[in-house]
């Protein structure tokens, strides 16, 4: 991350492939690890724990969306209608069953992958554009199926209250001890899903995503990676799901629509399409820029518009800040925050011996 | 520019932005914070717009009068988009800051925040949306719908088309027509309860999210099913594009009840205004139109401060008093909070329990006679009303509620 080298020392393949190019980066991972998951909780409030909290469920999701657009190269539309089902699962699971978090969310994770990989089908067929719509289609049909089959959305409401997890007895209510079991899971996704990218089926996504009648003829089944990339696409978006139920208390089908598939596709085109940290980037920089740009009007606002105006114009005004500052970024570097990120890191590589 | 020097730029910005949060969040004494959650902007934004400045209005009007027992009201707005992580977000900052009575927007929104409220024990207004089953203060005891729920609302538009149809529905035909969400069925259970108890005929037509396509549906009701009378509960566009498709197909809007959310100016108006809708009935859970001394209050406050009155004051007076009311319940709630606690700074519990005595308080007529209590909290499920006439909404009936014995055994039995 923070690392820098001064030049392309590597003599090795497994050198050139290691996780950690450098024994800084080790060093520099461990510290953010430390950061986070000890100091972070420990001293901030616990409103900003909550911000935290719903940037780690997002993370989750934005990487599993990134498996399956970022390296696959396949469009889906229909990511939020694929949370709902792990979300419904883990809602069914628990009120029933009264199972614990551990099965719920592998389960959830399942049944979502199990759906996931059928949306897929379509993707043998078409691509682009046309594949949007099938998943688009995908989505309208499970809000629909949910809304309507009681015995899955439990009545009328289609919202199932779950209690929060429970940790050895413990159950997990506060925002910090929320932000630790969360933490714990994008953790996962995160190691899973650089692992994952770095193996043979990763390295198959990437192919299938370059030219898929190439990667077929070097010898990659595209059925079969197309669908897994889908199915585990789905995996990480039902985990996501089941967490944000634990984290909200509730699973409610509105919490899932189109809107939301929508603001997942834009992390991740924000952050930067098949990167792991452009995820990560992704999903923070659309928490939170609403919040920050509503700061930023609350603060400095009152020195033009009157508290009456002001009430009317933050959230228009943060609409198209938000959208305004998309496309700047955008503009300034189409590759997403995460080329971003590297460019500034290539400038200081060198720095001050630029030339 | 470089790269690098833009990124230090946007830095300095973001924490010059945090700079003036740090310094403009210092509280001040003896203030009662409500946290408001809004919708100005999103899918609901018609009702948002409205609704949110007659908050404000009430509060300045308390304010400017001495505020409630020596304090004064601010509110805190935060305008959620209809979203739930804004949602989230803005009911942990609203927390931090000291809210400790707030006030919610959607039903989404509700049910997610729901769990936090008993937990961290903030009395809150969801007034004509949320959960019916939140009428059950044993149950829900931080929420507070204070209006009729769908349910009471359900059982009061049975109740009201018995009375038009002569007091007997044997025989009849009833279409109700609903947008296909959760809020748009939840009707559905009284409703069917009674076709049993009152022996009348009942088709149930769906509309399909976003709600503007309601052609088909209507065409069907109007030409083929032809009912007694049609119970419309739709939101958003989907109400306008009705009352326009009842026209067009000649079905009489003489014979449809619109529920609270296919009830305001805005509707109509979006249907072509007050002459294609003559003799629409709607349905409101606070008094429409301005005939209402605290309204008459709010204008005198704007004049003497040298302004005019918001203009959507008087365009959209359905949505406007709805704001009212609810303001005007948050203040009461306090008032009462702080007679009971000898003017100490109120906590949540405390308000929660002011809600509960909330009777014979009827704001000039635009507040139902509700009485809150610790087991029902939509306050007694009261409705009025109104018809389209030459113009305007016209009072058609009083406060009345109807089948409250189906609706507490729905209550009962709710999961």
């Amino acid at each position: 991350m923070f690392h820098r080298e001064s030049g392309v020392f590597k003599t090795s393949y497994a050198a050139d492939m290691a996780l950690y190019p450098l024994p800084i980066a080790k060093w520099a991972v461990a510290a953010f690890a430390g950061l986070f998951i000890v100091i972070v909780p420990l001293t901030l409030g616990e409103y900003y724990v909550s911000i935290l909290d719903l940037i780690l469920i997002a993370i989750v999701g934005a990487l599993g969306l990134n498996i399956l657009v970022g390296y696959t190269g396949q469009i889906s539309i229909g990511h939020g209608a694929f949370m709902s089902v792990g979300a419904y699962t883990a809602a069914n699971l628990v009120t029933r069953l009264d199972a614990p978090f551990w099965i719920t969310i592998p389960a959830g994770g399942l049944m979502a992958a199990l759906i996931g990989a059928i949306v897929g089908i379509p993707s043998l067929r078409i691509k682009g554009i046309y594949l949007a719509i099938a998943t688009l289609a995908a989505q309208l049909i499970i809000e629909w199926t949910i809304n309507h089959v009681p015995a899955i959305s439990g009545g009328v409401q289609a919202s199932i209250q779950v209690p929060r997890p429970s940790f050895f007895g413990v159950q997990l209510k506060s925002q910090t001890q929320l932000y630790m079991f969360l933490m714990a899971f994008a953790v996962l996704a995160i190691i899973g899903t650089s692992n994952l990218v770095r193996s043979r089926i990763g390295r198959a996504f990437i192919a299938v995503r370059d030219q898929d009648i190439a990667a077929e003829i070097i010898g990659i089944s595209t059925f079969r990676y197309k669908l897994l990339a889908f199915a585990i696409s789905s995996f990480y978006a039902g985990v996501t799901g089941v967490l944000y139920t634990y984290y909200l208390g509730i699973a409610n089908y509105e919490q899932f629509q189109i809107t939301v598939s929508i603001d997942y596709l834009a992390m991740i085109i924000i952050g930067g399409l098949g990167s792991i940290l452009g995820s990560i980037f992704g999903a923070a920089f659309v928490t939170l820029l609403p919040i920050v740009t509503r700061w930023f009007l609350e603060s400095f606002g009152g020195l033009i518009f009157s508290a009456a105006d002001l009430a009317n114009i933050i959230p228009n005004l943060r609409l198209i800040l938000f959208g305004g500052l998309i496309i700047f970024f955008l503009v300034v570097e189409p590759e997403g925050l995460n080329r971003l990120w590297r460019n500034i890191r290539n400038y200081f590589r060198v720095w001050p011996f630029s030339y | 520019m470089s790269k690098a020097n833009r990124a230090i730029l946007a830095l300095a910005l973001g924490a010059a932005a945090g700079l003036g949060l740090a310094t403009s969040a210092g509280a001040q004494q003896k203030e009662v914070l409500i946290g408001m959650q809004c919708d100005r902007t999103g899918a609901t934004q018609i009702t948002g717009v409205v609704l949110c400045p007659a908050m404000h209005d009430y509060y300045d009007l308390i304010n400017a009068g001495g505020g409630v027992e020596g304090y004064t009201i601010k509110a805190d707005e935060i305008d959620n988009e209809y979203k739930v992580p804004q949602a989230v977000e803005a009911y942990q900052r609203q927390k931090q800051e000291g809210a400790v009575l707030m006030t919610l927007y959607g039903t989404p929104m509700t049910v997610a925040l729901n769990q936090r409220l008993e937990e961290d024990k903030i009395a809150t207004t969801s007034p004509g949306f949320g959960i019916a089953a939140a009428a059950d203060g044993t149950r829900y005891p931080y929420l507070f719908p204070i209006a009729a729920t769908y349910w009471s609302q359900g059982a009061a538009a049975v109740q009201f088309v018995k009375d038009k149809l002569g007091g007997n529905l044997k025989g009849k035909k009833i279409a109700y027509v609903f947008y296909d969400n959760p809020a748009g069925k939840e009707p559905m259970p009284i409703i069917e309860e009674l076709q049993k108890r009152e022996g009348f005929e009942l088709r149930t037509f769906a509309v399909p999210p976003p709600g503007v396509e309601v052609g088909a549906q209507v065409l069907d009701i109007a030409q083929r099913y032809r009912p007694d009378f049609v119970i419309a509960h739709l939101f958003g566009r989907s109400p306008a594009a009705a009352i326009k498709a009842f026209k067009s197909n000649g079905y009489p809007l003489s014979k449809v009840v619109g529920l609270v959310w296919a009830s305001s100016e805005a509707d109509i108006d979006a249907a072509g205004g007050f002459g294609v809708a003559e003799g629409y009935h709607a349905m409101q859970f606070a008094g429409a139109g301005d005939d209402y001394p605290v309204r008459q209050q709010i204008k005198a406050m704007y004049k003497k401060a040298g302004k005019e009155p918001l203009d959507l004051m008087d365009k959209n007076t359905v949505y406007y008093n709805r704001g009212l009311l609810q303001a005007a319940i948050h203040v009461e709630g306090i008032r009462n909070a702080l007679k009971a606690n000898g003017g100490k700074a109120p906590t949540g519990t405390e308000i929660k329990n002011g809600f509960e005595q909330i009777r014979d308080f009827t704001l000039g007529g635009l507040v139902p006679p509700l009485e809150i209590t610790p087991t029902d909290h939509e306050g007694g499920g009261w409705v009025q009303v109104f018809q389209v006439k030459g113009g305007k909404f016209v009072k058609e009936t009083d406060w009345f509620r109807a089948y409250r014995d189906v609706v507490e055994h729905a209550l009962k039995t709710a999961e």
